[in-house]
């Protein structure tokens, strides 16, 4: 593509065409991952908002800021919101839209049309779920339960299920872009073993996408059915099940959980192996242990219904397998902790959030370890226990990983640098301001507090001021990147190809990439990681 | 994958820009093609998963349910599937061999075979209708529980035989329009003679996705159509 310039500006996938058109009808992997970067950030603060009510409402034992049937619906349109519309797609379609392609060399995902297609998808389900919003809401919980979501909630369940279904096909699309780009496009000399470790976890992540999402699928799309055509698949009065509801919900929505962590543990490998200056340690494991974990993922949905009445015996066995997935995650964390022994650390922006990592998503992890435990389980199921944990993984973990992944490409995507001190404060605010919201909510979930109510006894409500006092913190910590990231695209300063002396193809080509993604087709001939091959960088400076 | 003079040769205008040849180009059609597949069993199984439970459960509500269901027009349904199969697999080499005239009949015919099939599943819903068999406020299996003593039908436990029936065989339905919808397109370029001996794909591609169709059927008729027949 070596085309005469016509201005003296070198020509990029951000200024090859300008207009609404060139953008909306855009084929361009990372054209499409800056479109889902604005709409996913959109439904974030939706979501977040959300979040601020119901802290609001939580500041005082009584319900005064809101009443219960609109708390109802504030809990689940947060949990819908920021599940389905914000973290599963999030790092994948961002991140790995934009990225994949560049770390294996390819020009493009392997079916542009469909990336663009499941972008659209995502619009109309979201354009869907926000008139579910603003015409009532939804308040069965983000979980659809029945026979409450088909019997008796009286808000928009159908149009809430329709938009997580289409949404979900969006997500399908996505995974099965990434596999077959994966298999296929890989450039000459990009074997299996020198694959970015972000590749591998986005493997895995697109394997559960691909294999989960339909069953989410086919059991909103019966909840429907139950509602608008009156069929019975899970009503109890006609002797239907509403365990096997849960069943299948859960049978995708752990999984769900794997479709969000795994890809933040993929942003985690590269900002670790970058910052140290060292190849990953144990690569094999580290690579292995995302596969299973979609494999184990698949196995160990019905902790989360320890007390619906499933089998003592079935309980015990999905006990045990939910603590094989400690496994493969533990050698995760071990091998970044293993990478960072002796090594050449710089306390960057990204690598801070990649800290803040490691240590939210152990806690996050152990304490799913206790929840796992058949006995605690009983005692603390359904309190703010389980709240917090799972918030340590997707919001700690998953959100960290995010935010970590967005400082450290942002140079590529942009060809611009974030300011490092605002960026450093921004990271620090969010993991004081995260542990302040979450930790509290640890011990009023083992003090007994239940979840999902608006009202609570006066003897919880330090606790309760303290995780809302945090909740503005985190809201701060959050706001602070997009304000300077916009900032940045037109005043920060102009990113050299490589700024962080970072190894992997993506670093090779030019920030930002041609549209194309390289000039010349790549040819691989070294190890991923290989950093005692690469000068490391002057120190990075830290201006504001 | 790499640039040999052959690969060179194969560049089409139907080559897209990002693929290095050909091959690779069909191999990734492939891939995701199987891989769509993949999540359409996954999507179904979902529902296999409720009727197996539920047939376990309530296995004399099934049996009842299934024999209500006319056995004649499953049957013809399935030879018409397993016609419009081989009409599809015949059309797959026809592309293959670059005859552009057969390939055009055959996918005529595969299309008239789905049209066939939804015809005749709308007969057999529309008769249902009439017996008051969809699951709802007007459900009444009076005539089943009236027919079958021996089996001592709960009328609830009817509906969710029927509420699966109509879930399984109108999901299955609904992908037999899209594959029609789908075979209209297919039609229309190999009658524009898109598809050569180099570069038949998309016909390769519909061809699997009709025969996924067709094997999901193959398996609806047996277990929605033939429980407890032989008694």
């Amino acid at each position: 593509m070596a085309t005469v310039a016509i201005s003296a500006e070198r020509e990029h996938y951000l200024n090859k065409e300008y207009g609404i058109r060139s953008w909306l009808l855009t084929t361009d992997h990372k054209r499409i991952a800056l479109l889902y970067l604005i709409s996913i950030t959109f439904f974030f603060f939706v979501g977040g908002f959300f979040a601020l009510l119901i802290r609001l409402e939580l500041l005082t034992p009584a319900g005064d800021l809101v009443q219960a049937d609109t708390y109802n619906k504030l809990f689940t349109m947060h949990g819908q919101v920021m599940i389905f519309f914000f973290l599963i797609p999030s790092i994948p379609a961002v991140l790995g839209n934009f990225l994949v392609p560049l770390m294996i060399g390819a020009k493009d995902l392997a079916f542009p049309r469909i990336n663009l297609l499941s972008w659209y998808l995502y619009v109309i389900a979201g354009v869907i779920y926000v008139h579910c919003i603003l015409t009532g809401g939804v308040d069965t919980g983000w979980t659809f339960y029945t026979p409450f979501s088909t019997a008796f909630s009286n808000t928009r369940v159908i149009e809430a299920g329709i938009a997580i279904f289409i949404v979900g096909f969006s997500s399908i699309l996505t995974g099965l872009n990434f596999v077959v780009t994966i298999h296929r496009m890989r450039a000459p000399g990009m074997t299996w073993s020198r694959l970015p470790l972000f590749i591998w976890a986005h493997y895995a992540t697109s394997i559960i996408q691909l294999l989960g999402t339909p069953v989410l699928a086919i059991t909103l799309l019966l909840v429907v059915f139950e509602r608008a055509f009156n069929l019975g698949i899970f009503d109890p009065t006609r002797g239907g099940d509403p365990v096997l509801f849960q069943h299948l919900f859960w049978f995708y929505s752990h999984p769900a959980v794997y479709i969000m962590i795994l890809p933040a543990m993929a942003v985690e490998s590269e900002i670790v192996a970058c910052f140290t200056r060292k190849r990953i340690f144990g690569y094999n494991f580290v690579a292995m242990s995302s596969i299973a974990i979609a494999v184990f993922g698949f196995l160990v949905w019905a902790h989360h219904m320890f007390v619906a009445g499933i089998s003592l015996y079935s309980a015990l066995i999905f006990s045990i397998l939910s603590y094989l997935v400690a496994v493969p995650s533990a050698i995760k964390v071990f091998n970044w902790t293993a990478t960072m022994y002796k090594g050449s650390i710089s306390f960057t922006t990204p690598m801070l959030y990649a800290f803040g990592f490691i240590g939210l998503f152990t806690m996050g992890g152990l304490t799913g370890l206790f929840l796992a435990a058949l006995g605690i389980d009983v005692h603390v199921h359904d309190t703010y226990f389980v709240i917090a944990h799972f918030h340590y993984i997707m919001v700690g973990g998953a959100v960290m990983g995010y935010l970590g992944g967005m400082h450290f490409w942002w140079p590529k995507i942009s060809g611009r640098m974030y300011p490092e001190g605002w960026g450093r404060l921004a990271a620090l605010l969010v993991f004081a301001g995260f542990n302040l919201t979450f930790f509290p909510q640890f011990i009023l979930g083992y003090m007994g507090m239940p979840r999902r109510y608006w009202q609570y006894p006066p003897e919880f409500q330090v606790l309760n001021v303290l995780s809302t006092a945090g909740s503005t913190i985190l809201a701060v910590g959050y706001v602070l990147p997009m304000i300077y990231f916009l900032w940045s695209m037109r005043y920060g300063k102009i990113a050299s190809d490589n700024p962080w002396g970072a190894a992997g193809l993506e670093w090779k080509t030019t920030s930002p990439p041609p549209t194309f993604n390289f000039e010349e087709a790549p040819e691989v001939t070294w190890e991923a990681y290989n950093y005692e091959e690469i000068p490391a960088p002057a120190e990075v400076s830290v201006e504001r | 994958m790499s640039d040999s003079p052959i690969a060179v040769e194969q560049h089409g205008p139907e080559l897209l820009h990002h693929f290095v040849d050909a091959e690779q180009q069909r191999d990734a059609a492939a891939l995701g093609m199987w891989l769509f597949l993949a999540t359409e069993i996954m999507f179904f199984g979902g529902m296999f998963c409720a009727y197996l439970i539920y047939r376990f459960w309530y296995y004399n509500e099934f049996a009842a349910g299934s024999r209500s269901l006319d056995i004649w027009l499953g049957t013809i349904n399935t030879a018409v599937l397993i016609c419009s199969s081989l009409t599809v697999a015949l059309g797959v080499r026809a592309a293959q061999m670059g005859k552009r005239k057969l390939l055009v009949v055959l996918l005529l015919l595969t299309i008239v075979f789905g049209f066939a099939f939804l015809g005749i599943k709308g007969v057999e819903w529309y008769d249902k209708y009439k017996e008051h068999h969809i699951p709802g406020n007007s459900f009444n299996v009076d005539d089943l529980v009236r027919d079958y003593p021996q089996l001592h039908i709960d009328p609830r436990h009817e509906q969710i035989y029927f509420s699966l029936y109509f879930a399984m065989t109108g999901l299955h339905a609904l992908h037999m329009i899209i594959g029609v919808g789908l075979f209209v397109f297919l039609t229309y370029y190999a009658w524009k003679g898109r598809y050569t001996p180099k570069y038949y794909t998309p016909v390769e591609m519909g061809g699997l996705y009709w025969h996924f169709v067709d094997i999901v059927w193959i398996y609806l008729f047996p277990l929605l159509y033939l429980i407890d027949r032989h008694r």
